[in-house]
């Protein structure tokens, strides 16, 4: 059981919690995640750490409503408890003085890329980020983000902040302009894709962070299993960052959505229960 | 005592004379009690074997014929006193042989049901020299602990005076469990941190309730919780603490007992479609999180015609899981033949029993899947027996150019596991193997790094319970003496 200490929303959907946590906040690095489940019958999940203060013993998980388990989640108020909380899983990202690297996060994978932006930058990277959501409202940590780059390029698909267009667009013109001597890139797998597609062109050696479905989270059943380079891979403990451009991106959606109508079922369900 | 001392006792001796050996080899022996198959395959938790009556058990007990010498108890992992507890049990001291059991074993009512006792101890009965059906030891043993159990007077067993010494046990399976008993009655201070929300490992995850309820495993862990066991779940050693936090911590020995979590794929074209996964994911979805339960968050495929590939427990767990989820059809696919099949003999009758096909003798070599990546079909190879390979079991050989495409919906890969990377990954100096098992001197299971003992299938890459708390209590009897040594 693992209190949460506070709660704030970044927009209607997407929530930021401090869940204390003392041994995690301690041992977690950037990149690692860690697996959640709310109610004894709840679902586990993994949420990648945000954010870690040892001296409050706390993390920082940021969530983005979707189905049952997030919206139990999500739920919860400060005060309450996570009913199950284990961590720091996967590997840890690999920081070390690259270059230039460019950072691109789209919507709630913003909040895991907080973490690895303040490690480069520590490490003495010039790091820009470019942060890119469909709607000004769903850019979320910009200013966090500009404390930790040294420059944030704000995408938004239809114009309402920052610039217009795709994250890619914005990966793209830094690329145009200077040398890039690495990329990293957490958000949607669909996103990932086509970041990872741009700077394959280009050369410029990719990161990407994957989010699949897990049960353990600890090697243990293999539902995260992706194909990297031709090979089977488990995110949860090989991962969960890999080469971008060895990931099959097709394969991880589709796997992604192999549960899509139970889960879109017990939604339903789940809304219409707390309506009552 | 020892064994023989015991054989000489008064009540043993007059209790071995009151009947002829021909007419203890006579009694046929016994049936399990059983649900019937067509309903069970149907019900998703209720336990196939219903267990013995009092006069079964005393019956089957007087089968036994007290052997001077007795080779069941060579075929036993832990070495358990067979004959007394048999005896106690012909006499009517239920309790006696409940306790006998205890001695040696930490979870009885567990091993009763899940042991391969045909190749353990019933393997070894001298009624099969003289072409009789084997006293059924494992049904006895099963039958004894659960009478304690339910007679609500569980006995605790006598505990060491503290010796104030912290001792800390990684994984809540059987290694561990095994090993914490042992420690506690030492008087050791034993914390056991399990990476999971349930403790109990793979009796929790992997075994299913119809074989082995959950509430038999959690009177098991409150046995020992009772015996000053403390249990702390949600803790992964290697990732949450270190084993170096472990010793800053003041703890003097460390247990690893993290088991095979690592399941195996065979890497074949389509093994990564929507509906293949491992035996792991279905029995953990089921079994851990509940999954077929309506009031569970965790999703599970209830697929209608499943395949499951493999032969052993954890093969034969799967495919009536499947069953039981309404699986239409539900199939073996094994690449040798019946006989080979390293499944309990039991688990097989009763897969069959409940109308599972066994496609024998055929090996998936492809899965095909529809537009949106969901498994359609399996192409299989036909397979013939050749030469015995390195296991001693004949070997399969592929019968050139024939394969058969079979349509499913889901696929269970269950071709073994290996050992779960976590602490072999994050303890310096460890030694391990290729296969990635841990290695450890074979009479102290002790490990390269002093502090650090192991057992069960993070040493053997893949066994059974009876062995892995085999492992479990050599390594506490060897840890008691190394500590003792270092004082």
């Amino acid at each position: 059981m693992n209190k949460i200490i506070s709660k704030e929303y970044f927009s209607a959907n997407v929530i930021k919690f401090e869940v204390e946590a003392p041994l995690i906040a301690k041992s977690r690095k950037a990149g690692h995640f860690v697996m959640v489940k709310v109610g004894q019958k709840g679902e586990r999940i993994p949420l990648t750490i945000a954010d870690a203060d040892i001296q409050k013993g706390t993390i920082t998980l940021v969530v983005q409503k979707m189905g049952v388990s997030s919206s139990k989640l999500c739920a919860l108020e400060a005060g309450d408890f996570i009913t199950d909380l284990v961590g720091p899983l996967g590997k840890a990202t690999h920081i070390e003085n690259f270059g230039t690297v460019v950072c691109a996060c789209g919507g709630v994978g913003t909040a895991p890329m907080m973490p690895i932006v303040a490690a480069l930058k520590k490490a003495g990277n010039k790091v820009i980020t470019v942060l890119a959501a469909r709607t000004k409202d769903l850019i979320i940590l910009e200013e966090q983000m500009r404390e930790n780059s040294d420059e944030v390029i704000v995408m938004t698909d239809d114009g309402s902040y920052g610039n217009k267009g795709l994250v890619t667009n914005g990966v793209e013109s830094v690329i145009n302009r200077e040398n890039v001597d690495l990329c990293v890139t957490i958000g949607p797998a669909i996103m990932m894709k086509f970041v990872s597609q741009l700077t394959k062109k280009y050369e410029v050696p990719t990161l990407a962070s994957l989010n699949t479905i897990m049960v353990d989270g600890t090697g243990m059943c293999g539902a995260c299993r992706v194909s990297v380079g031709g090979k089977t891979k488990f995110v949860c403990v090989d991962g969960p960052e890999f080469d971008a451009h060895q990931v099959d991106f097709d394969e991880m959606l589709m796997r992604l959505g192999g549960y899509r109508d139970i889960e879109r079922e017990e939604n339903e369900q789940y809304q219409s229960t707390i309506k009552k | 005592m020892d064994h023989n001392e015991e054989r000489a006792l008064p009540w043993r001796d007059e209790l071995r004379k009151s009947m002829k050996a021909k007419e203890r080899t006579d009694i046929p022996r016994v049936h399990m009690p059983e649900l019937d198959p067509e309903y069970r395959s149907h019900s998703r938790v209720e336990e196939v074997n219903l267990g013995l009556t009092s006069e079964m058990a005393m019956l089957e007990a007087k089968r036994c014929l007290d052997c001077a010498n007795p080779t069941c108890m060579l075929g036993c992992p832990v070495g358990i006193d067979i004959p007394r507890f048999v005896k106690n049990i012909e006499r009517g001291d239920f309790s006696e042989a409940a306790k006998t059991l205890k001695e040696t074993s930490a979870l009885p009512a567990v091993c009763g049901r899940v042991c391969p006792q045909e190749k353990q101890c019933e393997g070894q009965c001298i009624h099969l020299k003289m072409k009789k059906e084997p006293v059924a030891v494992g049904y006895l043993e099963r039958f004894a602990a659960d009478w304690e159990r339910e007679s609500g007077n569980i006995s605790v067993p006598e505990v060491a005076e503290p010796n104030d010494i912290k001792i800390a046990v990684v994984g809540s399976g059987p290694a561990g469990l095994a090993f914490a008993g042992d420690m506690a009655k030492l008087g050791y201070e034993v914390v056991v941190f399990e990476a999971l929300h349930e403790i109990g490992g793979v009796l929790k995850y992997g075994i299913p309730e119809f074989r082995l309820p959950n509430e038999i495993v959690d009177v098991e862990i409150q046995n020992l919780q009772s015996m000053g066991v403390h249990f702390i779940t949600n803790c992964v050693v290697g990732k949450t603490i270190s084993i170096k936090d472990l010793e800053d911590d003041g703890f003097k020995g460390i247990f690893v007992g993290s088991g095979a979590g690592l399941p195996r794929f065979m890497n074949i074209k389509g093994e990564n479609l929507v509906g293949v996964m491992s035996s792991n994911e279905y029995l953990t979805r089921v079994n851990l999180m509940d999954a077929a339960n309506p009031h569970s968050d965790t999703p599970v495929f209830k697929g209608k015609k499943v395949a499951v590939i493999g032969g052993g427990n954890t093969a034969m767990d799967s495919v009536r899981t499947a069953r039981r989820l309404g699986a239409e059809k539900a199939m073996i696919v094994y690449r040798r033949s019946e006989e080979e099949m390293p499944a309990r003999v039991e688990e097989v009758k009763h897969a069959k029993e409940e109308g599972i096909d066994f496609l024998t003798l055929h090996n998936p070599i492809e899965y095909v899947g529809n537009e949106q990546g969901r498994v359609t079909h399996m192409l299989l190879q036909v397979m013939k027996l050749g030469d015995p390979d390195e296991s001693g079991r004949r070997s399969p050989v592929e019968v050139k150019g024939e394969t058969k495409l079979i349509e499913v919906d889901e696929v269970v890969v269950s071709v073994g596991v290996s050992p779960n990377p976590l602490i072999p990954q994050s303890v310096e100096g460890l030694e391990v193997t290729k296969w990635g098992t841990v290695v450890v001197n074979n009479d102290t299971m002790q490990s390269a790094v002093p502090i650090v003992f192991a057992g069960g299938d993070i040493v053997r890459g893949g066994a059974t319970v009876i062995l892995a708390m085999g492992d479990g209590r050599r390594a506490a009897k060897s840890m008691d003496e190394w500590l003792r040594s270092q004082q």
